[in-house]
């Protein structure tokens, strides 16, 4: 824009780097006067206002109403949106709460129903109170048939876990009469053995001696030979250690979508 | 020599004192202070081409800063504060630079 020394009223000046840096040192040398004293209060001046300016303008208070009304707008909108932000999370964190809730409640009814299946099924051991049969045959009197018998009326009693010798009695437990021998389970039991249930010890040692009932049908007198003796004694605590091995279905799977 | 020293003592002044613009003043500070920078280069550029005044670099000063912020004073009462300042800004930083540039040509010849 100015790319020219201006001309000065027709005297002609020296120009160029010598003259100029001549100039300045003469300047910077020179002899303070009065007009010097007064170009170095204007330039305190300017100092002072440039140092007081930077400082103002790191802060809002050095911001016009425009400014200010925008900064207010951001940070609004800033609040608005980290506001949406926070219900969000919140969301997620009650949903996750209740879900883990619903989870552990819905465990703890997978835990009993496991027990109560795997106590049904036989394939873990049970401990209670019951009964305890002890059955001394040294003739085998004792037919498979009596001994189903004897284990039907434990279940009508409401026993819920039964052991007859070693074998885990369940509802598909076999009682098989070969020769002289019974076979349950497919393991043959030979007398003497125990008879293991666990319930209501009275209300089965009841249902064991009524008249005519599993007491005498296992102590009736056979035609030859010796009768069978049978001992019931109730425990407070008859641990039923026989399990099955608990086997996967091989054919069915289940059906979701038919109702309970 | 003295005039580079009171810029000095200006500047460590306002250091040490930290002091606070008062409200009314405060649209216009930056804009003085710009108008006063426009000066100094004026002047320091006067002077090495050998054409400088005391009086001229004085009242060039004082009159800089008074009409920048009066434009600035105008802009605010027309509702225009802010494109004015703007407008203020530009030119006064385009004539420094063609100040800097007569100055860089002056010293260094190029």
């Amino acid at each position: 824009m100015i790319s020219e020394p201006a001309p000065t009223g027709g005297v002609t000046r020296p120009t160029g780097p010598t003259a100029s840096w001549g100039r300045l040192r003469s300047a910077v040398t020179a002899r303070p006067d009065r007009a010097q004293v007064l170009l170095a209060a204007l330039l305190f001046g300017l100092g002072f206002a440039v140092v007081t300016q930077v400082q103002q303008a790191s802060d809002l208070s050095g911001l016009r109403q425009s400014d200010l009304v925008r900064v207010l707008d951001d940070v609004s909108q800033r609040r608005v949106r980290l506001e949406g932000e926070r219900a969000d999370l919140e969301d997620t964190l009650q949903g996750l709460t209740s879900a883990s809730g619903r989870e552990a409640e819905a465990r703890a009814v997978a835990d009993a129903q496991r027990d109560t299946y795997s106590i049904l099924a036989g394939t873990s051991p049970a401990v209670g109170p019951g009964v305890r049969m002890t059955v001394i045959d040294p003739d085998n009197q004792v037919r498979a048939s009596i001994l189903l018998d004897a284990i039907q009326e434990l279940r009508d009693a409401g026993a819920e876990a039964i052991q007859v010798a070693d074998v885990r009695v369940v509802a598909s437990t076999t009682f098989v009469q070969v020769g002289n021998d019974v076979q349950v389970g497919g393991e043959i039991v030979r007398a003497p053995f125990e008879i293991l249930a666990i319930g209501d010890s009275s209300t089965i040692d009841t249902a064991l001696r009524i008249p005519g009932g599993v007491y005498e049908s296992i102590t009736r007198r056979p035609t030859s030979g010796t009768a069978a003796e049978l001992s019931i004694v109730t425990d407070d605590e008859v641990l039923i250690d026989a399990v099955l091995p608990l086997e996967e279905p091989g054919f069915l799977a289940p059906d979701d979508q038919a109702g309970p | 020599m003295i005039a580079v020293i009171g810029l000095i003592l200006g500047i460590v002044a306002g250091l040490v004192l930290q002091p606070t613009v008062p409200t009314e003043l405060q649209p216009y500070l930056p804009i003085a202070v710009v108008a006063a920078l426009d000066a100094l280069f004026g002047g320091f550029r006067a002077l090495l081409e050998g054409i400088f005044d005391d009086r001229v670099f004085a009242v060039s000063l004082v009159f800089n800063v008074l009409v920048a912020a009066f434009v600035v004073f105008l802009g605010d009462q027309l509702g225009v504060g802010a494109q004015l300042s703007t407008g203020v800004v530009v030119v006064l930083g385009i004539r420094i630079f063609a100040n800097a540039a007569a100055i860089r040509r002056q010293l260094l010849g190029a």
